[in-house]
């Protein structure tokens, strides 16, 4: 029987030569990811295996970016719990807030070389998902799974069928990979894609940057999705000889191809000229509108960052919206870098400066806000426009506080309108 | 194994943050989250549930993150069984591998009302709505996932099969 990418990724990795969905499989897993949530309760379980050691000190990586730096006592506790397991395990890839390596755990990986097109990736995060972007499997788990894979090197799962997101036209101005998926959810639910896999495919895929890729594969997890995947290029070689210059050269990864006859349980064409600019509103990822289709909606905050949209092209977008012009009076507008080398590019190329001229808060790398953890947590009644992924009830603070998801253009463009607005509305030029 | 309890009843796209918010994820142990499940959507949960208490909930229960806190909170808060018609799969899993009881059945989910006292067999997937005496089946696990749980969780299965080599 012919297979998708995420089928025949996943039959190599158990030793099969085909597999089916609903098929159970025992995969090799090439990486294992933990962050300062969901390590600490994965070492108990971790001790409880009896193991007392990862089976590989280069797979295991462990991100501590949700309340870092440290927002309270309990938190660092925490943090130091991972600290020491990571020293006396001697994992190679555990960061410390500040080291260039540092960030956001889905900024960081694939900025750091540790993804490459054919992984079988585990995170004790959801959205773990967005390393489909370089044509790897990857899915978010638990903190039992992470102890056991940390401990085995395996993971058991179901075989996915999957969806297929046919891409072709291209994006219009000021619409990105943030709006085709917000688009994409609001049109199929946040269970549209349960226990299945999202396969994007297409001419369109080409219109889009590998950042755009990260942005829409991390958001599957909204739409139920047990992975997001994208076809590699000649973009993902590009950006692998850029990041992962080490698994490139010595041919460390493994392109696959979906079979022309594959099956899939659906297939959407989306034409992405047809791409508004979106706004997912209270308290569901798939309440999609178009911007224009609705009422002036006054805004308190501005969110731009986290694993969805804190890369070095966000900060770009930003910079080119917020340049020259002044966050509105009584809004507050945070810009997170989502990591330590997007902080220094943001540095280098005077975006952190004219952000700063703006009037906008530019804070170290962290998820921070975007959990409700801290670094900008909402008061009952406030709104806020966020380039982040969840808008849940309470997600940035108060249950009576209301996250509406965008895009950074949005975004950046509501921080400067005091209310929810487009580019155009503020007449800012960017690039074309 | 059977549990009888009495039911709270939720709706579709319960999420992981309001089953229990990231302010309390600072704490790991099951029996400190418990004291906040179910907060933000119902903040008297805590204070009404009973041991052996069955949660039954709408379409995609668990969606979101995958905090196994969440759980871990809801098992600690004395919960004995969730049922729904669907499951989110991070959600899905993390029941299994830690030892909730979960069950797939969207008839009881559709049927059952909060505040009913309910009965379920964890071997047969039956299910017995004892205040108004209809029955339910619900779907069986696979055997794979039937080993794990009779492993009393993941970590019981890895140990059972002898993974203890690398150390």
């Amino acid at each position: 029987m012919a297979m998708t990418m995420t089928q025949k990724i996943l039959a190599r990795h158990a030793g099969l030569d085909k597999v089916v969905p609903g098929q159970l499989i025992e995969a090799s897993l090439d990486l294992v990811l933990g962050n300062d949530i969901t390590t600490p309760p994965a070492l108990d379980v971790f001790a409880a295996t009896g193991v007392q050691k990862v089976f590989d000190k280069e797979k295991v990586v462990i991100v501590p970016d949700h309340f870092t730096p440290n927002k309270d006592i309990q938190s660092a506790e925490q943090a130091k719990k991972i600290r020491l397991f990571s020293r006396a395990q001697g994992l190679v890839n555990y960061y410390e807030q500040g080291e260039m390596e540092m960030g956001i755990e889905h900024v960081v990986l694939p900025e750091n070389g540790l993804v490459a097109p054919g992984d079988v990736i585990i995170g004790a995060d959801s959205h773990t998902c967005t390393y489909g972007a370089l044509g790897a499997f990857a899915t978010g788990v638990g903190s039992t799974d992470m102890a056991c894979g940390m401990a085995t090197g395996t993971a058991w799962f179901r075989v996915p069928s999957a969806i297929r997101f046919e891409l072709v036209g291209k994006p219009s101005r000021w619409v990105t990979g943030k709006d085709v998926i917000l688009y994409i959810i609001g049109k199929i639910g946040v269970d549209g894609a349960l226990y299945k896999s999202m396969e994007f495919t297409g001419p369109g895929v080409a219109e889009l940057s590998m950042e755009e890729r990260l942005t829409m594969a991390n958001m599957a997890i909204e739409a139920g999705g047990k992975n997001g995947i994208f076809p590699v290029d000649e973009k993902t070689l590009a950006y692998l000889e850029k990041y992962a210059p080490k698994r490139l050269t010595a041919g460390n990864f493994r392109i696959t191809r979906a079979d022309d006859d594959a099956e899939y349980e659906e297939t959407h064409t989306i034409d992405l000229s047809k791409v508004p600019l979106i706004l997912s509103f209270p308290h569901l990822p798939s309440n999609a509108k178009a911007l224009g289709t609705f009422p002036e909606i006054a805004i308190d905050q501005v969110v731009i960052g986290s694993c969805t949209n804190g890369r070095i092209s966000d900060m770009r977008v930003a910079r080119s919206i917020l340049k020259g012009r002044k966050v509105a009076k009584g809004v507050r507008c945070i810009v997170i870098p989502g990591s330590q080398k997007v902080y220094l590019q943001c540095v280098r190329e005077g975006i952190a400066e004219d952000l700063v001229e703006a009037g906008a808060v530019f804070s170290a790398p962290t998820c921070g806000p975007c959990l409700g953890g801290h670094m900008g947590i909402l008061a009952s009644g406030e709104r806020c426009v966020s380039t982040t992924n969840r808008n849940f009830v309470g997600r940035m603070g108060h249950v009576k506080s209301e996250v509406y998801l965008a895009g950074v253009p949005v975004a950046a463009a509501s921080a400067v309108a005091g209310h929810i607005a487009g580019p155009d509305e503020i007449g800012a030029e960017g690039e074309a | 194994m059977k549990a009888t309890g009495k039911v709270f009843k939720y709706g579709d796209n319960v999420d992981t943050d309001v089953i229990i918010p990231a302010r309390y994820l600072n704490l790991s142990e099951a029996s400190q989250l418990a004291k906040y499940c179910m907060i933000d959507l119902d903040p008297t949960f805590v204070q009404r549930v009973a041991p052996g208490d069955i949660m039954v909930a709408g379409t995609n229960f668990g969606c979101g993150s995958s905090r196994e806190h969440a759980p871990m909170a809801i098992k600690a808060a004395g919960i004995s069984c969730v049922i729904a018609p669907t499951f989110a799969r991070i959600f899905y899993r993390n029941a299994i591998n830690m030892g909730l009881p979960i069950l797939e059945c969207a008839e009881a989910a559709a049927a059952v009302a909060d505040g009913d006292t309910v009965e379920v067999d964890f071997e047969t997937g039956a299910i017995v709505d004892r205040t108004t005496g209809k029955t339910f089946q619900a779907l069986p696990f696979p055997p794979f996932i039937r080993k794990i749980m009779e492993a009393d969780g993941l970590v019981g299965y890895i140990r059972s099969k002898g993974a203890g080599s690398h150390g």
